[in-house]
Protein backbone atom coordinates (compact mmCIF):
# COMPACT_ATOMS: atom_id res chain seq x y z
CA UNK A 1 0.00 0.00 0.00
CA UNK A 2 1.33 3.26 -0.98
CA UNK A 3 2.16 6.10 1.42
CA UNK A 4 0.56 9.35 0.57
CA UNK A 5 3.35 10.67 0.17
CA UNK A 6 4.50 8.26 -2.59
CA UNK A 7 1.21 8.95 -4.24
CA UNK A 8 2.10 12.53 -4.41
CA UNK A 9 5.54 11.57 -5.60
CA UNK A 10 3.75 9.57 -8.52
CA UNK A 11 1.39 12.12 -9.67
CA UNK A 12 3.99 14.54 -9.38
CA UNK A 13 6.35 12.31 -12.61
CA UNK A 14 3.03 11.93 -13.95
CA UNK A 15 2.21 15.25 -14.24
CA UNK A 16 5.55 16.87 -14.46
CA UNK A 17 5.94 14.53 -18.18
CA UNK A 18 2.10 14.97 -18.89
CA UNK A 19 2.48 19.23 -18.89
CA UNK A 20 6.68 19.90 -19.25
CA UNK A 21 6.80 21.82 -16.11
CA UNK A 22 8.96 21.87 -12.98
CA UNK A 23 8.37 19.59 -10.11
CA UNK A 24 8.34 22.24 -7.94
CA UNK A 25 5.18 23.56 -9.23
CA UNK A 26 3.33 20.46 -9.10
CA UNK A 27 2.46 21.79 -5.61
CA UNK A 28 -0.55 19.79 -3.58
CA UNK A 29 -2.72 22.98 -3.95
CA UNK A 30 -1.99 23.28 -7.69
CA UNK A 31 -4.58 23.64 -10.13
CA UNK A 32 -4.25 21.73 -13.00
CA UNK A 33 -5.83 24.05 -15.92
CA UNK A 34 -5.03 27.71 -14.62
CA UNK A 35 -1.51 26.88 -12.52
CA UNK A 36 -0.38 23.96 -14.22
CA UNK A 37 -1.92 24.95 -18.12
CA UNK A 38 -3.64 21.37 -18.70
CA UNK A 39 -5.38 21.53 -21.66
CA UNK A 40 -8.52 18.77 -21.65
CA UNK A 41 -6.53 16.54 -24.25
CA UNK A 42 -3.89 16.59 -21.29
CA UNK A 43 -6.70 15.17 -18.72
CA UNK A 44 -7.31 12.26 -20.68
CA UNK A 45 -2.80 11.84 -20.95
CA UNK A 46 -2.54 12.12 -17.04
CA UNK A 47 -5.49 9.80 -16.52
CA UNK A 48 -3.85 7.28 -19.10
CA UNK A 49 -0.29 7.73 -16.99
CA UNK A 50 -1.70 7.52 -13.57
CA UNK A 51 -3.67 4.14 -14.85
CA UNK A 52 -0.12 2.82 -16.02
CA UNK A 53 2.06 4.37 -12.93
CA UNK A 54 -0.35 2.91 -10.23
CA UNK A 55 -1.48 0.23 -12.20
CA UNK A 56 -5.11 1.41 -11.55
CA UNK A 57 -8.16 2.28 -13.37
CA UNK A 58 -9.59 5.88 -13.95
CA UNK A 59 -12.97 6.72 -15.04
CA UNK A 60 -13.20 10.14 -16.79
CA UNK A 61 -16.31 10.23 -14.99
CA UNK A 62 -14.54 10.11 -11.80
CA UNK A 63 -11.81 13.54 -12.91
CA UNK A 64 -15.11 15.39 -14.24
CA UNK A 65 -18.01 14.21 -13.00
CA UNK A 66 -20.02 14.31 -16.46
CA UNK A 67 -23.11 12.38 -15.19
CA UNK A 68 -23.55 15.08 -12.30
CA UNK A 69 -23.15 17.52 -15.44
CA UNK A 70 -25.88 15.96 -17.50
CA UNK A 71 -28.59 15.59 -14.95
CA UNK A 72 -31.05 18.77 -14.51
CA UNK A 73 -31.29 18.17 -11.06
CA UNK A 74 -27.66 19.14 -10.82
CA UNK A 75 -27.29 21.75 -13.75
CA UNK A 76 -29.91 24.40 -15.21
CA UNK A 77 -28.97 26.88 -18.05
CA UNK A 78 -25.20 25.70 -18.13
CA UNK A 79 -24.84 26.52 -14.04
CA UNK A 80 -24.52 24.20 -11.46
CA UNK A 81 -27.74 24.63 -8.95
CA UNK A 82 -27.50 24.41 -5.09
CA UNK A 83 -28.05 20.57 -5.06
CA UNK A 84 -25.46 20.47 -7.68
CA UNK A 85 -22.70 22.17 -5.91
CA UNK A 86 -23.21 20.13 -2.62
CA UNK A 87 -23.05 16.71 -4.64
CA UNK A 88 -20.30 17.95 -6.40
CA UNK A 89 -18.49 18.44 -3.01
CA UNK A 90 -18.84 14.88 -2.29
CA UNK A 91 -17.57 13.70 -5.60
CA UNK A 92 -14.41 16.04 -5.27
CA UNK A 93 -13.91 16.21 -1.41
CA UNK A 94 -10.09 17.67 -1.75
CA UNK A 95 -11.14 20.53 -4.57
CA UNK A 96 -11.53 24.13 -3.28
CA UNK A 97 -14.56 24.99 -4.62
CA UNK A 98 -15.00 28.92 -3.09
CA UNK A 99 -14.16 30.56 -6.41
CA UNK A 100 -16.02 27.93 -8.56
CA UNK A 101 -19.19 28.71 -6.25
CA UNK A 102 -19.00 32.18 -7.39
CA UNK A 103 -20.20 31.54 -10.84
CA UNK A 104 -20.79 27.83 -11.21
CA UNK A 105 -20.72 27.45 -14.59
CA UNK A 106 -20.06 23.97 -16.03
CA UNK A 107 -17.45 24.93 -18.49
CA UNK A 108 -15.39 26.50 -15.21
CA UNK A 109 -15.72 23.22 -13.71
CA UNK A 110 -12.15 22.17 -15.00
CA UNK A 111 -10.24 24.28 -13.90
CA UNK A 112 -11.00 23.42 -9.56
CA UNK A 113 -8.98 20.78 -10.30
CA UNK A 114 -6.36 19.91 -8.27
CA UNK A 115 -3.05 17.96 -7.63
CA UNK A 116 -4.60 17.05 -4.56
CA UNK A 117 -8.01 15.77 -6.11
CA UNK A 118 -5.88 13.63 -8.26
CA UNK A 119 -4.01 12.47 -5.57
CA UNK A 120 -7.13 11.55 -3.62
CA UNK A 121 -8.93 9.88 -6.65
CA UNK A 122 -5.58 7.50 -6.68
CA UNK A 123 -5.73 6.87 -3.07
CA UNK A 124 -9.38 5.71 -3.22
CA UNK A 125 -8.14 3.11 -6.17
CA UNK A 126 -4.97 1.83 -4.11
CA UNK B 1 -1.14 15.96 -53.20
CA UNK B 2 -1.96 12.59 -50.83
CA UNK B 3 -1.55 13.18 -47.28
CA UNK B 4 -0.44 9.35 -47.00
CA UNK B 5 2.73 8.48 -45.42
CA UNK B 6 2.54 4.96 -45.07
CA UNK B 7 2.89 2.50 -48.12
CA UNK B 8 1.41 -0.40 -46.67
CA UNK B 9 0.82 -2.46 -43.76
CA UNK B 10 2.73 -5.46 -42.96
CA UNK B 11 1.69 -6.47 -39.76
CA UNK B 12 -2.02 -5.78 -38.26
CA UNK B 13 -3.41 -7.17 -34.93
CA UNK B 14 -6.35 -5.68 -34.62
CA UNK B 15 -6.94 -3.45 -31.55
CA UNK B 16 -3.21 -4.54 -30.29
CA UNK B 17 -0.68 -3.62 -33.04
CA UNK B 18 0.52 -2.54 -36.24
CA UNK B 19 3.50 -2.26 -38.95
CA UNK B 20 3.43 -0.15 -41.69
CA UNK B 21 6.14 0.77 -44.36
CA UNK B 22 6.96 3.27 -46.14
CA UNK B 23 9.53 4.03 -48.82
CA UNK B 24 11.00 7.27 -49.54
CA UNK B 25 10.61 8.49 -52.74
CA UNK B 26 12.62 11.60 -54.41
CA UNK B 27 9.79 12.18 -56.18
CA UNK B 28 7.82 13.40 -53.24
CA UNK B 29 6.87 16.84 -53.54
CA UNK B 30 8.85 18.20 -50.00
CA UNK B 31 11.36 16.93 -51.02
CA UNK B 32 12.42 19.75 -53.67
CA UNK B 33 12.52 22.47 -50.80
CA UNK B 34 13.56 20.15 -48.01
CA UNK B 35 16.85 20.52 -47.74
CA UNK B 36 18.05 22.10 -50.98
CA UNK B 37 20.87 19.71 -52.79
CA UNK B 38 20.29 16.99 -49.19
CA UNK B 39 16.58 15.73 -49.23
CA UNK B 40 15.41 14.24 -46.01
CA UNK B 41 12.62 13.64 -44.89
CA UNK B 42 10.69 15.86 -42.06
CA UNK B 43 10.61 14.42 -38.61
CA UNK B 44 7.20 15.94 -38.58
CA UNK B 45 6.41 13.80 -41.66
CA UNK B 46 8.00 11.06 -39.37
CA UNK B 47 5.50 11.33 -37.08
CA UNK B 48 2.49 12.13 -39.61
CA UNK B 49 3.31 8.33 -40.49
CA UNK B 50 3.45 7.10 -37.00
CA UNK B 51 0.56 8.74 -36.18
CA UNK B 52 -1.47 7.21 -39.61
CA UNK B 53 -0.26 3.85 -38.30
CA UNK B 54 -1.71 3.91 -34.56
CA UNK B 55 -4.45 5.79 -35.77
CA UNK B 56 -5.73 4.15 -38.70
CA UNK B 57 -5.16 0.51 -35.84
CA UNK B 58 -7.66 2.76 -33.16
CA UNK B 59 -9.88 3.47 -36.27
CA UNK B 60 -10.48 -0.06 -37.26
CA UNK B 61 -10.56 -1.51 -33.11
CA UNK B 62 -14.00 0.99 -33.56
CA UNK B 63 -14.81 -0.36 -36.83
CA UNK B 64 -14.34 2.88 -38.14
CA UNK B 65 -17.65 4.23 -36.36
CA UNK B 66 -15.23 6.77 -34.06
CA UNK B 67 -14.03 10.27 -34.98
CA UNK B 68 -10.09 9.42 -34.33
CA UNK B 69 -7.78 12.20 -34.28
CA UNK B 70 -4.17 12.86 -32.82
CA UNK B 71 -4.27 14.98 -29.90
CA UNK B 72 -1.20 15.21 -28.60
CA UNK B 73 2.15 14.27 -29.22
CA UNK B 74 3.00 13.30 -25.52
CA UNK B 75 6.94 12.31 -26.15
CA UNK B 76 9.03 12.14 -29.27
CA UNK B 77 12.45 11.35 -29.83
CA UNK B 78 14.55 11.11 -32.62
CA UNK B 79 18.04 9.48 -32.97
CA UNK B 80 18.64 9.99 -36.19
CA UNK B 81 16.83 12.21 -39.17
CA UNK B 82 19.17 11.90 -41.69
CA UNK B 83 16.29 10.22 -43.75
CA UNK B 84 16.80 10.08 -47.60
CA UNK B 85 14.98 8.93 -50.99
CA UNK B 86 15.53 5.14 -50.94
CA UNK B 87 15.44 4.42 -47.73
CA UNK B 88 12.73 2.40 -46.36
CA UNK B 89 10.97 3.09 -43.18
CA UNK B 90 9.11 0.57 -40.79
CA UNK B 91 6.45 1.90 -38.42
CA UNK B 92 5.55 0.67 -35.28
CA UNK B 93 2.74 1.05 -33.24
CA UNK B 94 1.10 -0.47 -29.79
CA UNK B 95 -1.91 0.35 -28.62
CA UNK B 96 -1.25 0.93 -24.76
CA UNK B 97 -4.53 2.08 -23.71
CA UNK B 98 -7.86 2.37 -25.35
CA UNK B 99 -11.32 4.86 -23.31
CA UNK B 100 -14.13 5.59 -24.93
CA UNK B 101 -13.33 9.27 -24.71
CA UNK B 102 -9.74 8.83 -26.21
CA UNK B 103 -6.64 5.90 -27.03
CA UNK B 104 -2.76 6.24 -26.45
CA UNK B 105 -0.36 4.24 -28.57
CA UNK B 106 3.35 3.75 -28.33
CA UNK B 107 5.35 4.19 -31.64
CA UNK B 108 8.25 3.72 -32.55
CA UNK B 109 10.27 4.07 -35.87
CA UNK B 110 13.37 2.03 -37.88
CA UNK B 111 15.45 1.69 -40.68
CA UNK B 112 16.81 -1.36 -41.78
CA UNK B 113 16.81 -2.49 -37.96
CA UNK B 114 18.00 0.72 -36.72
CA UNK B 115 15.97 2.66 -34.08
CA UNK B 116 15.12 5.65 -35.72
CA UNK B 117 13.02 7.34 -33.08
CA UNK B 118 10.20 6.19 -30.50
CA UNK B 119 7.38 7.98 -28.69
CA UNK B 120 4.14 8.18 -27.56
CA UNK B 121 0.91 9.79 -28.93
CA UNK B 122 -2.36 10.33 -27.52
CA UNK B 123 -5.76 10.01 -29.53
CA UNK B 124 -8.55 11.64 -29.09
CA UNK B 125 -12.30 9.99 -29.82
CA UNK B 126 -14.23 13.33 -31.36
CA UNK B 127 -18.40 13.11 -29.96
CA UNK B 128 -20.57 11.86 -32.97
CA UNK B 129 -21.60 15.48 -33.22
CA UNK B 130 -18.37 17.17 -33.63
CA UNK B 131 -18.63 20.04 -35.47
CA UNK B 132 -21.80 18.71 -37.14
CA UNK B 133 -20.10 16.98 -39.66
CA UNK B 134 -18.23 13.82 -40.55
CA UNK B 135 -14.23 13.98 -40.66
CA UNK B 136 -14.62 10.98 -43.80
CA UNK B 137 -16.78 9.81 -46.12
CA UNK B 138 -18.69 6.33 -45.59
CA UNK B 139 -16.06 3.69 -46.56
CA UNK B 140 -13.59 6.08 -47.01
CA UNK B 141 -11.28 4.61 -44.41
CA UNK B 142 -12.20 1.07 -44.84
CA UNK B 143 -11.02 1.89 -48.30
CA UNK B 144 -7.90 3.39 -47.59
CA UNK B 145 -6.86 0.37 -45.04
CA UNK B 146 -7.79 -1.73 -48.06
CA UNK B 147 -5.33 0.13 -50.26
CA UNK B 148 -2.84 -0.43 -47.79
CA UNK B 149 -2.85 -4.13 -47.63
CA UNK B 150 -4.77 -4.18 -44.30
CA UNK B 151 -7.08 -7.04 -45.22
CA UNK B 152 -4.76 -8.88 -47.16
CA UNK B 153 -2.77 -9.56 -43.47
CA UNK B 154 -4.96 -7.75 -40.56
CA UNK B 155 -5.88 -10.60 -37.95
CA UNK B 156 -8.80 -10.30 -34.76
CA UNK B 157 -6.87 -11.08 -31.57
CA UNK B 158 -8.71 -14.87 -31.85
CA UNK B 159 -6.12 -15.38 -35.10
CA UNK B 160 -8.87 -14.99 -37.67
CA UNK B 161 -8.91 -12.72 -40.42
CA UNK B 162 -10.09 -9.04 -40.48
CA UNK B 163 -12.97 -9.72 -42.56
CA UNK B 164 -13.13 -7.41 -46.07
CA UNK B 165 -16.27 -5.60 -45.64
CA UNK B 166 -16.08 -5.20 -49.52
CA UNK B 167 -15.99 -9.07 -49.79
CA UNK B 168 -19.44 -9.94 -46.94
CA UNK B 169 -22.17 -11.32 -48.67
CA UNK B 170 -25.05 -9.01 -47.42
CA UNK B 171 -28.15 -10.75 -46.51
CA UNK B 172 -30.51 -11.10 -49.47
CA UNK B 173 -33.51 -8.92 -48.74
CA UNK B 174 -36.64 -10.37 -47.47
Amino acid sequence: MATKEEILEGVKEVLVEALAVEPDEVTPEATLVDDLGAESIDLLDIVFNLEKRFDVKIDRGELIPEDLLNNPEYVQEGRLTANGLEELSKRLPNANLDAFKMNPMVQNLAKVLTVSDMCHIVETKL
Amino acid sequence: MNWYWIDRFTVFESGRRAQAVKTISRAEDYLRDHLPFHPVMPASLVIEGLAQTAGLLIHESHNFKKKVVLGKIQKIVFYNTDLVPGDTLVFNADIDYIKEEGSMASVSVSRDGELIGEGVLIFAHLGEDFAGRDLFAEGELEDLVRAYGMYDIGVMPDGSRIPDPSLVKKSPAT
